[in-house]
């Protein structure tokens, strides 16, 4: 048995993510190589041979795999695969990691498992379906695995105490299908959304994306990630890589603060892992205040410049 | 232009009504439950509509794969407090729903009983593929994701079967004669790529705002034509090598207490160690 991460990563540093992923094909209990493709990924490859729990980095360097394009990815991915006939190949549930392993999964003829939160065994997983309203648990009878992982259902992976060899492979012919044009990201000095250990979120309540300012400073109190809800995004308050919910990023952090927020399922199933959850609405049946701890029922434009200021002082 | 698309339109339980598991924990309950065009379908369809109205594309066809009557009775349309018409029930309204939002025509690929059940991304995207190369398709739009399974994978292996390059989770497209510019929803923010057609696109969110289908184009969608094709015909082996043995309900969290003024949260919150 043998388990290939995909590793993602933008060249300079590798993308949390794939720390969780790391250690989800840990508990498969089997040798864990991780596949670097990049144009320029020393420093990847470098920081993934520290990883704890890393046996071996592939390497593929080469113009080729500027954007991680899945179309050129997946004949590296196959060819790899062909080499060292991994039982499990695996990437976090991200953006990256949902384009490309379903194509690998099909050229591959095997059903891929999508998003798991638990491993029970090398072929059973656990997933969540209907937004995080019900929990399945899948065996998969494939010849070779192939999975994404929720990065909040497993602890990241240490990068100190490993040693892992790296060894290149061999770049695959151009697929030539498709051109990576730029990357427009949102700049913020506010740690990642998916990783912070306090998020803050506002939803419709908010009534505009300029009042979202009251949140960022509350954020930058408690240097908190700010997020939001499908109907602050569809309302055009802010970007949709802030949105978290079943189509949007799942969060699990430490503590959640929802700002006028009512609660939709598909709001909860981004967040309801959270360990605190604290709801300010002013509709005491808001259905959000179902899951909070703690919940206050007021208006949010006067008791959150209020949190913000109690903040300072404590 | 010449292109001929298929869009996908999956029938799932409507987003807003509450799911329940099966008492003998083998999936939820659908019978009686409301269905609907699952939500990035629409998208999908609305996408490929208004390529047709740009003049960009010569036809849309509307795929879905289902049994041929589903369980539950038959309700032919149903108009909710927001004017919407929406329709349930039976797979083919599904078709007719995009039939009215404006595709040409419909195939629906009869899956049934056991393999209805078992019916994956994996099977669903090699009857598509198979359709495409059939139909002659050069473009193929389907949502990013369908709201019952959440798998997010259908588009991907759609387009790896074709060995077509993919533009999922799309949030603008622009064509230019065989070529597509694609602006791709992604973790930090925005991306953009070009790919070649043929393609396959899957639809985000804010690709656009789906129409409501009119009283007058759901009559005339009746008079458009749906072909039924079974998957052995396009050559689709549909079993599966996945096996749900288990679906349960997720463990419940419980609501906690009201504050009653900021202090107090500040309180609860320095007690509990997070600020």
């Amino acid at each position: 048995q043998s388990t290939l991460v995909v590793a993602e990563h933008n060249n300079d540093t590798l993308t949390p993510i794939t720390l969780n992923a790391i250690s989800a094909a840990n508990k498969l209990g089997s040798d864990v190589s991780c596949l670097v493709a990049g144009t320029n990924c020393a420093k990847v490859v470098e920081q993934l041979s520290k990883v704890q729990g890393v046996k071996k980095v592939l390497v593929a360097q080469h113009e080729l795999y500027k954007g991680l394009l899945p179309e050129e990815l997946t004949p590296l991915i196959l060819a790899t695969q062909k080499q060292f006939n991994f039982t499990h190949i695996c990437a976090g549930a991200s953006a990256f990691g949902k384009n490309l392993l379903p194509r690998v999964a099909a050229k591959l003829d095997v059903a891929p498992i999508s998003d798991i939160i638990e491993i029970k065994s090398p072929d059973t997983f656990v997933r969540t379906i209907y937004a995080g309203n019900a929990l399945s648990t899948v065996k998969c009878h494939e010849s070779v695995k192939v999975f994404t992982v929720r990065g909040t259902s497993f602890e990241p992976a240490t990068i100190e105490g490993g040693s892992a060899s790296s060894e290149e492979v061999a770049t695959s012919a151009p697929a030539g299908l498709s051109e990576w044009l730029e990357q427009t990201l949102s700049k913020s000095d506010r740690p990642d959304l998916a990783s912070a250990k306090v998020v803050v979120s506002g939803g419709r309540g908010l009534k505009s994306g300029d009042n979202f300012k009251l949140l960022y400073a509350l954020a930058d109190k408690l240097n908190a990630a700010v997020g939001a809800s499908r109907a602050a995004v569809d309302a055009g308050y802010v970007p949709n890589d802030m949105q978290v919910g079943q189509t949007g990023k799942i969060v699990a952090p430490e503590l959640y603060i929802a700002v006028g927020i009512s609660g939709a399922i598909q709001h909860l199933a981004g967040m309801k892992d959270s360990k605190i959850i604290v709801a300010i609405n002013k509709d005491p049946e808001a259905p959000i205040f179902q899951v909070a701890d703690y919940g206050l029922v007021a208006d949010l434009f006067k008791v959150v410049p209020e949190l913000t200021e109690a903040i300072n002082k404590s | 232009m010449s292109a001929r698309v298929l869009v996908g339109v999956k029938r799932v339980i409507d987003y807003a009504v509450k799911i329940r598991v099966k008492p003998d924990h083998t999936g939820v309950v659908t019978d009686g439950v409301k269905h609907s065009m699952n939500p990035f379908c629409e998208i999908a369809v609305e996408e490929a509509v208004k390529l047709k109205e740009k003049k960009l594309v010569k036809e849309v066809v509307a795929v879905s794969c289902g049994p041929q009557q589903a369980q539950g009775k038959e309700i032919d349309l149903q108009i909710i407090s927001n004017k919407r018409m929406t329709v349930g029930f039976i797979l083919q309204e599904t078709i007719r729903t995009a039939l009215a939002m404006g595709a040409d025509r419909g195939i629906h690929v009869e899956v049934s009983g056991k393999d209805y059940e078992t019916l994956g991304p994996l099977q669903v995207s090699k009857i598509l593929a198979a359709l495409a190369k059939k139909e002659e398709a050069n473009l193929i739009i389907l949502g990013k994701q369908a709201i019952d399974d959440d798998c997010n994978q259908t588009g991907q292996m759609t387009a790896a079967l074709l060995d077509w390059p993919q533009g999922t989770f799309a949030s603008e497209v622009t064509m230019d004669r065989d070529m597509l510019k694609v602006v791709r929803e992604i973790d930090g923010g925005l991306e953009t790529i070009k790919i070649k057609m043929p393609a396959v696109l899957t639809a985000d969110l804010r690709l656009n705002t789906p129409r409501y289908a009119t009283l007058p184009n759901i009559m005339k969608a009746k008079k458009k034509k749906i072909t039924t094709v079974k998957p052995g015909d396009l050559g689709v082996d549909v079993s599966s090598r996945l096996e749900v043995l288990n679906v349960e309900e997720p463990p419940q969290r419980l609501a906690g207490v009201k504050v009653e003024t900021v202090d107090d949260l500040v309180g609860k919150l320095k007690e509990a160690g997070k600020i």
